[in-house]
């Protein structure tokens, strides 16, 4: 087969795949989930391919909006470093968590609306991966809140999982709103949508720094909703109301990084912008990475630690892209991320599994002799979060961090004392879970998953280990390490360690309750309660007033209004049917001279 | 020799009288025959005007007296649809006073 075809069917094959179960086995469980595995199985092959034959360019384009000499959206394929990373990113991951999904979901009554979502998904980020211009890009940046939306919404009986879909799709908007904004500045300012065209014409936008700026940072906007930086944050731990192979594989994996891999994309666009747009940038990221770790150190639902912890690591990326000298700065802790954040989802829920549904972290206690197997890897991808040296996350975060003390010291120091709540958090998680005694009667009796669920796991746990190692990641990409002095490193090790010992001094001796109880950090620092707020009194406020036009200004004036004053005016009018002849006659007469009076002296 | 005003204020008098006929008789007959008094009075006008509007080509204009001869015709076919309209609502009301017949409002 002819290679250019391969991402082509990368592409669409995960399309023709949710069509096909949606439509041709919409109730048979098994067999929906063989095609969806077989599918992304297929897909990953081919990425792999794709990826191990780098002089593969692909230029045929789909034209798909036309409007000769003004503007025309092709779907096109862009091939490079980049993408070929992220397909084979995404791909395996998603290979393992396809996989995971059918032992994690079996009985499950939405199998096959899962698997076809769980494919539509696919699609929508590869779409996002491959796209060669930033409508394309948007378009399946939209699918990608679709599928989201349809898969944290699959329990949709249970009123918190239908909120949080409605949330997270909503929060979105807000974020995609000023991003199709900054497309359309740059396409007016360069008159391309494409990437390359972009960057050719960038000299004429850097004669307008004013203008540049607003347009990257409304770009960013994109990042903040897709990604969850502060502010726009809320929806991503509430997303958890999905299936926790869901979790894994969208909002913390793959699709919550489609945010930095937009920037990593126009990484060419920023370094031309003014300063300041990556010094926001940094600042976003930095100033998400440290509350999202303040807000985790306090959650008792292991998946929304695993949420936050989510949060605060996208934010060392979005820190990245704003002090990194390339974009690869960001995309190496996206790399590593994805792989030790994903196995340590997939382990949540192969623990969450075990324990009937339980996700309260007090409930848990001393699986490490009872799930010898998820115990493990979770100890590997919770280390590999931690940042422990030798462990991937240690390689691509401390990167960041030393690029942050290279450009921006208070940016340093932001992300480096995040690094402690990152290691309390962490191990509070791995502690109270695996160590102690069980606190609850499903902890004492948990037995280790079926094998469909700890293969994954196994899997992942390899590259959440030593993907951060030169000799492992020279092989994907080259990564611009910081040169920054020694010193910097050791304060970060200083706050890990000090991160640990405060952890083991908490919790190590297996506490039945949390002995710190914050409730700042526990109620997320009142953010959400603070959009409750805003939501009921804005929203609702602008809902009483819109009412209240409706009701009294459309409908009494306008409507009831005019239907009244033709009333009124046809009872008066009546008044003059006396039923006497003579009077009509008079009328008529009457009349006569008034019309003649007007023709003939007016 | 009557001039042209002669003749409009014969016409205007008939037709007032005709108007105040109508507008204050009494009787439904009365009121009818006012109301002949009034198409006449427009009648003789017409002819009035027939006579002392001289066209282009120095004859009368005729369009006018034809057009009375139409009024004639027209008024003599309403007098029968009339008449036997009151004949027939006295048939049923024994009366043509139009005091009595008030029945025509809302």
């Amino acid at each position: 087969m002819d290679p250019q075809l391969y991402p082509w069917i990368i592409l669409f094959a995960p399309l023709v795949a949710a069509a096909f179960i949606l439509f041709v086995l919409p109730r048979r469980n098994v067999a929906a989930g063989a095609v969806g595995i077989l599918t992304v199985a297929l897909t990953c092959f081919l990425s792999w391919k794709v990826f191990l034959t780098p002089s593969l360019a692909v230029t045929a384009q789909i034209p798909w909006i036309e409007v000769p000499g003004a503007f025309s959206v092709p779907i096109g394929i862009i091939l490079d470093n980049l993408s070929r990373l992220m397909l084979v990113v995404v791909t395996t991951i998603a290979t393992l968590v396809f996989i995971y999904s059918a032992g994690y979901m079996r009985g499950d009554e939405g199998i096959p609306r899962y698997y076809a979502s769980l494919c539509l998904f696919l699609f929508s980020m590869l779409g996002i991966v491959l796209a060669d211009n930033l409508v394309m890009m948007f378009i399946f940046w939209e699918l990608v809140g679709v599928s989201s939306y349809l898969l944290i919404g699959h329990y949709f009986r249970k009123d918190s999982a239908a909120d949080a879909a409605k949330q997270a799709f909503t929060v979105n908007r807000v974020g995609d709103f000023g991003f199709i904004l900054g497309i359309l500045m740059l396409w007016l300012a360069t008159g391309s949508i494409m990437f390359a065209g972009i960057e050719e014409n960038l000299s004429a936008l850097t004669l307008h720094p004013g203008y540049l700026i607003a347009a990257c940072l409304l770009v960013f906007c994109g990042t903040i909703g897709k990604s969850a930086q502060m502010p726009l944050h809320v929806w991503l731990p509430n997303s958890m109301e999905g299936p926790t192979p869901v979790s894994s594989l969208l909002h913390a994996a793959t699709m919550v990084a489609a945010g930095v891999y937009l920037l990593a994309r126009i990484f060419p666009i920023l370094l031309a912008a003014p300063d300041v747009v990556r010094e926001v940038i940094m600042w976003v990221g930095a100033i998400t990475c440290f509350a999202a770790g303040l807000m985790a150190i306090q959650q008792d639902d292991i998946k929304r630690i695993l949420a936050y912890s989510t949060i605060s690591q996208l934010g060392y990326m979005v820190v990245g892209i704003g002090v990194g000298a390339t974009g690869d700065v960001a995309m190496f802790h996206l790399f590593t991320h994805a792989f030790f954040k994903s196995l340590l989802f997939l382990c949540a829920g192969s623990i969450i599994i075990a324990l009937h549904h339980e996700q309260n972290i007090w409930k848990m206690g001393g699986l490490l002799t009872r799930m010898p197997i998820t115990a493990l890897c979770m100890l590997a991808g919770g280390l590999a979060l931690a940042g422990v040296p030798f462990f991937s996350g240690s390689f691509s975060k401390d990167n960041i961090i030393e690029w942050a003390w290279l450009n921006n010291r208070t940016g340093f120091w932001i992300t480096a004392s995040a690094v402690l709540l990152t290691a309390l958090y962490t191990f509070r998680l791995l502690l109270v879970v695996l160590l102690g005694k069980p606190r609850g009667d499903h902890a004492a009796r948990a037995k280790e998953s079926p094998l469909v669920m700890t293969l994954p796991l196994v899997i992942l746990a390899v590259p959440a280990v030593i993907a951060g190692y030169p000799w492992f990641v020279g092989h994907f990409f080259e990564i611009a390490y910081a040169e920054a002095p020694a010193i910097a490193h050791k304060i970060v090790l200083g706050f890990l360690a000090a991160g640990a010992v405060l952890a083991a001094l908490l919790y190590l001796r297996g506490p039945a309750h949390d002995p710190v109880r914050i409730p700042l950090f526990a109620h997320r620092l009142y953010i959400d309660n603070f959009y409750n707020w805003l939501v009921i009194r804005g929203q609702g406020g602008l809902a009483v007033l819109a009412s209240w036009f409706d009701r009294w200004i459309i409908d009494g004036l306008v409507v009831t209004g005019s239907a009244r004053t033709v009333w009124g005016a046809g009872y008066l009018l009546r008044l003059l049917q006396l039923g006497n002849l003579q009077a009509y006659a008079f009328f008529f007469g009457a009349g006569v001279l008034l019309v003649l009076y007007f023709l003939v002296f007016r | 020799m009557p001039t042209l005003g002669d003749y409009l204020l014969v016409s205007g008098l008939l037709f007032s009288i005709g108007l105040a006929g109508v507008l204050l008789r009494r009787n439904l007959l009365i009121i009818f025959m006012s109301l002949e008094l009034m198409l006449n009075a427009a009648n003789l006008s017409l002819v009035a005007f027939a006579r002392h509007g001289v066209t282009a080509f120095g004859l009368p204009d005729y369009n006018a007296q034809v057009l009375v001869f139409f009024i004639i015709t027209v008024a003599a076919a309403e007098v029968a649809v009339g008449l036997a309209i009151i004949v027939a609502l006295y048939r049923l009301r024994q009366t043509t006073h139009v005091e009595d017949l008030n029945r025509m409002k809302f």
